[in-house]
Order: C-alpha cells, then structure tokens, then sequence
C-alpha cells in the first residue's frame, strides 16, 4: 500500500513537471514570440515580413499540434512504466 | 442548371446525408445519448470536435476580422487553438477518467455541493444559449443568400434538420453526423483557398502562398499588401499592435474559454481510455488547424483580391465605374452586406481609410469625399469564390459548407444544454428516482424545447449579436474553467471556495461587460461609452474574461484556506480521476 502511494505520488510529481514544460513552451510561441516578444525578432524576415507575424498566424498553432502529441506520447511512456496504463 | 438549382442540390444532398447518418446511429439508452456508448474512437472523435468547434464564427466571420485587422487579430486565430493544449493536459484526461456525463456532476460531486453543481448548471446554460443563438443566426444569413428564402424560413428549416439528427441521435448521432459536416466544411473551405492561391502566388497551398511571392509584382505577397493598402490610407497589414496587455488578454480570455466550453468539454467523455481522451485533443487541433492555417491566407489574398478589382490599374490609379461593377458585388447589394453611396458624384467606387488624418490630404487632392463602399466582413469567404470566378458548384460547396459549420455547432450547444436540464437538474435535483427510459425522454424534451427558444430567439436576436461571443467565452473562462482544474489540482480545494470563487468571476466579468455593453445588453444602458479611452487599464470587455478567471482562483484559494478541507472521500475522488488506471466506460451512478 505504502509503496502504491509513492508509486502514485512519483508519478504525479513527473506529469506536473511535464505539463508545467509544455505549458511554458505554449506560453512562449503565443504570447512571446507571437506578441511581447516580436519586436526583438523583427530582424529576422519571413516572407515579406518577420517571425513574429508568422508565430501568430501560424508558427503558434502547429507548435500547439506538437505539444499535445508530444504530451500525449510521454504520458503514455509515464503511464507503463509506473503501471498505471489501462 | 442554374446557381440556384446548383445551391439546393449540394444543401439537400447534404441534409439528406445528415439525416440518414442519424436514422442509422439512433441512440437507444442515455449512455448513447449523452456519451455515444462511450466508444468512439480518437481521429473519429477528433473530426467530431472538429465540427462541433468550427461554427459560424470559424467558418464564416473570422477570415473577415483577419483581413480588416490584419496582425492585430492573429489573436483569434492564437486564442481559439490554444485551448486545445489547456484541454490535453490540464483537463480532458481527468474528466474521463471521472466517468461522468455532464460538467455541472464533476462540480458538483468534486464539490460536495448540490449548489456548486447548480452554478456550474446556469454558467453552462447562459454561455451555451447565446452562443447557439448566433448559429442560429448565422445559418440564417446562409440559407437566405443561398436558397433564395427569407432568414426566418430558412431558420425554420435549420431548426426542422437539427431536431431530426439531434433529438433522435444524441450523442451517437451527433458524432457521427458532424463526422461528415467536418468532411463537407473543410472541403468548401479549403478548395476555393487553393485556386485563390495558385492564382496569386502560384502555391498550391495556401498557408505557404501566404509567405510566397506575388506573381504579378515580384513581391512577397504580404508586403504587396502592405503597399497598396497603405496607398490608400490604411495601416499596415502586419504593422504591430501597442496595446499589448489588451491583446495577450484578449488572447488568454479565448484559450482559456474553449478550454472550458462545456459542449466541447463533454466531447473526451466519449472515448473509450484516458489515453484516447489525450489522442483526441490532439487529432480535434489537427482537424481544426486545417481550417486556421488556411484563413489567414484567404484574409489576406481576398483583401488584395477586393483593392484589385476596385482599383485595377493599382490605387493611384482611378477606381472602376460603379456601372462595370462585378456580378458579385451586384448579387451581394441586394443582401445589404455590400453598400455604395456616390458621395462626389463620379460615377467611380473609391474605396480607402477615411479616418486617416494622414491621408486625408491625398484623398481631397484626388477629389474624393468620403468611403464609397461599406463592405460587411462576414460575406468574405461566402463571396470569395465569385471573388475569384470559380465554377458555380463550388458556390454551392460553400453554402453547404457554411450551413454545416453552423449546424453541427448548434447540435452540440444543444446537447450541452439539455444534457445539463434533463441529467443535472431534474435527475440530479428534482426527480432522482427517474426511470432511464424517464429522463432519455426528458432529455429529448429539453433538447425540442432547447431548440424551440434557440429558434426563435435567432429570428429576433436581443440586438446583441457581436457581443454573444464574448459572453460566451468570458463566463466560461471566469467561471467554469477555474472551478474545474482547481477540482483536479487541488485535493484542498472545498465545496465554499469554488462557489465563491465561480460567483464572483462570473460577476466580475458580467459587470465589467455591462458597464460597456449595457445592462443585461439592452441598448442605452451602458454606464460608459464603449470606446478604448474608457476602458481600465485599456482592458477592452472582451478580453476581461481572463481577469475574472485570476479572480476566481484567487477567492477560491483565500476561502478554501480559512474554511474546513474536502472530506477525505473527497480526496480519495480526486487521488483517483488522477491516475489512469480503472477508468472503464462512462457510468452513470
């Protein structure tokens, strides 16, 4: 039982830290590079613009596609190995 | 055959799809109902919510705000894909893994609190019914332009189809019908971007063309843009914003309200795993970014597309004469969307930014006196394909198309709803001893009478259709999302804390819009002038959402800390929707 609980709590602990990793990595392509940041990535063309326009109206969205399966793939790593999968 | 008999045959084909799909998956139990069995497979459940989310906002309105504001509103595009990954791992897993079938039972069994779980249940109606409103509205708009009917018959027509699927299917019929929406919108969409593309830029495909070169001029398409809009007095397409507090709120409120939208929520309650459940997050974004990648290309081109034909020597060349106007514009002024007014008398369309101060000088050495033309932004994707003279079957695709994307978004709302009536009000509160065969027809009866109101209320909408959105999201974001991962998160988190906290984010947020959009939004009742000088802080009320969600949390964590913790099978609830294992199927209780 004792070792159920540790086991469980371990396995909590990592999905936190991996959501809190995702979430930064959310955080940064959308509301930095797409919008606080842009002017400091202004330098660096894209298109007949600059990388900060391209995160907002797309580079965002396909960074957001990867984090879920990313997750999703890790998780499913977490899950089978403290056994928890179904 | 004439567009007319084209536009009929491509909605009817489509309807009669709709309606065989939902003879075929009638549900016969409330599992089928409310959860589709809970055994629809992730891609399949990922293209369902797909549908469900993409409504006529999506479909219709959006790749218009994107073309008049250009960088400004990427945060539409930002804001309603960003959720997906607040919903893959801050929520979807654990709510199935809960096994319920409604949002207001995980708050209120979270919560200890038939209160709490009545809360949830007015939050998620409010935000449900105006949002199902606008659909409502939108296929309207839709079948009137396209089958040639008035807006309240072609309402009543939408109503007659989503009462046949949805009634009859629930769920099970749902998922499967929005199935083949997703296939019928994504096609019109998609197909006229592509030509509009090749056309403009030579690439296939449209979010690469959007950063391609302009074959005409040599230049990357966007700075192209650039130069013939500011010609003519408007800011630059990809010139950035300065309030930037406004926009990352504003971004944060609508990421934050799709991930706590009880109709796209109760979607992970129909996989099989928890696993599935995490899958589906991430194949529904897929689905959905189709969509997103493509309009801010069609924004763009059907923004240069639109200066070309009234300026077709370049802007500084003379505009076109209103008598050689395109048969477009011609077929859209009936509608009212399009409007001209020959305000010096030329004969000309002159088309420019009136309240440039800069540019004013040009403007009266050119001889103009004032915008001739008033284009509505919503008839821009409906409009692109005689934009472009496409074929007059890909004009019925996107009547189809339009009418899907309202429609499957509508039966969703409208599962959210009576779900919530006939599961968490009357099994929950009034009759818990009903039979299943009793509330599978009480929820029947909700969903007629769900529909009824969402019908009529369409045909006379309040005078609020803009600000229906930012209602829905708002309430969503300030009240449920908080209530549902502080439920998850923390275990010390109590049955006071998160009725304090849902109360007064969802007050907060009502206030603060009402004070700008008028009280209860009847018009003329509104404390200040809805103008950015008034706003606090220059926090527009749409983007307030966020702000009564930072305050839920923050009254939530302050009560639960002075008042008794969870009791400890409260606790052990919320150990166990933590970890995977023994999720089995969606079960009642």
């Amino acid at each position: 039982m004792a070792d159920d609980k540790t086991n469980a709590a371990a396995y909590w602990a990592a999905n936190v830290r991996l959501i809190a990793g995702c979430l930064i990595v959310w955080a940064l392509v959308s509301y930095g590079f797409a919008i606080l940041l842009r002017p400091l990535l202004s330098g660096i063309p894209v298109g007949g613009t600059d990388l900060g326009f391209w995160f907002a109206q797309q580079g965002s969205i396909l960074t957001f596609i990867g984090i879920i399966f990313f997750y999703a793939w890790k998780m499913n790593r977490l899950d089978r190995k403290f056994g928890l999968e179904e | 055959m004439s567009q007319f008999a084209i536009n009929v045959l491509f909605v009817g084909a489509s309807f009669a799809l709709y309606i065989g799909i939902a003879i075929w998956a009638k549900a016969g139990s409330t599992k089928d109902f409310y959860v589709a069995g809970g055994g629809v497979h992730p891609i399949t459940n990922g293209m369902a919510i797909g549908a469900d989310w993409m409504s006529a906002a999506s479909f219709i309105s959006m790749a218009g705000l994107i073309a008049s504001g250009g960088y400004a509103n990427s945060t539409f595009l930002m804001g309603w894909t960003g959720g997906y990954v607040l919903l893959a791992t801050l929520l979807a897993p654990y709510l199935r893994k809960f096994g319920k079938f409604t949002v207001p039972e995980f708050i209120g069994d979270r919560f200890y609190s038939r209160t709490a779980r009545l809360v949830a249940v007015v939050c998620l109606i409010v935000a449900s019914l105006t949002y199902v409103i606008g659909q409502m509205a939108g296929a309207g708009v839709a079948f009137s332009r396209f089958l040639e009917v008035d807006a309240t018959m072609g309402l009543i027509i939408a109503a007659v189809v989503i009462f046949f699927y949805s009634v009859l299917g629930g769920m099970k019929g749902i998922t499967y019908t929005q199935v083949a929406q997703y296939c019928v919108l994504i096609t019109a969409y998609t197909i006229p971007a592509v030509f509009i593309s090749l056309e403009l830029t030579g690439n296939p495909l449209p979010p690469l063309g959007l950063f391609s070169e302009h074959t005409d001029s040599g230049m990357p398409l966007l700075a192209k843009l650039n130069e013939v809009i500011t010609d003519l007095g408007f800011n630059e397409y990809t010139a950035d914003v300065d309030n930037k507090l406004n926009m990352v709120l504003f971004t944060l409120t609508l990421m934050i309200g799709t991930a706590g939208l009880p109709h796209v929520i109760i979607r992970f309650f129909t996989v099989p795993k928890v696993a599935d459940a995490r899958w589906s997050a991430g194949w529904a974004l897929v689905f959905i970014a189709l969509l997103y990648l493509t309009a801010p290309a069609v924004a763009s081109m059907a923004r240069l597309n639109l200066v070309n034909t009234i300026y077709p020597d370049g802007p500084s060349a003379e505009a076109i004469q209103y008598e050689d106007r395109p048969n477009w514009v011609k077929e859209w002024e009936i509608t009212g969307l399009i409007q001209y007014e020959d305000k010096n008398n030329d004969g000309r369309i002159q088309l420019y930014n009136p309240d440039s101060e800069a540019f004013a000088s040009t403007a009266e050495s050119r001889g103009w006196q004032g915008n001739e033309l008033e284009v509505n932004q919503d008839i821009l994707v409906l409009a692109n394909p005689e934009i472009a003279n496409l074929p007059g079957w890909v004009i019925g695709l996107i009547a189809a198309g339009g009418l899907a994307a309202a429609l499957s978004t509508a039966a969703g709302l409208l599962l959210a709803i009576s779900s919530a009536i006939s599961h968490d009000l009357i099994k929950g509160s009034i009759n818990p001893k009903i039979t299943e065969k009793g509330e599978l027809l009480a929820a029947r009866i909700s969903m007629s009478v769900a529909i009824i109101v969402a019908t009529y209320l369409g045909a006379n909408p309040p005078g609020f259709a803009a600000q229906v959105v930012a209602l829905a999201f708002g309430i969503a974001a300030a009240s449920l999302f908080p209530a549902l991962m502080m439920g998850i998160f923390s275990k010390r988190m109590n049955n006071l804390g998160a009725i304090t906290g849902m109360l007064a984010g969802l007050v907060f947020t009502l206030v603060y819009i009402f004070i700008y959009k008028g009280w209860f939004f009847i018009p003329g009742t509104n404390n200040l002038a809805d103008i950015p000088e008034n706003y606090m802080l220059g926090i527009s009320p749409l983007s307030i959402g966020a702000i009564g969600a930072i305050i839920n949390f923050a009254i939530a964590f302050s009560v639960s800390k002075v008042t008794a913790p969870p009791p400890k099978e409260i606790q052990d609830l919320v150990e166990s929707v933590r970890y995977p294992k023994g999720a089995g199927i969606a079960v009642d209780h």
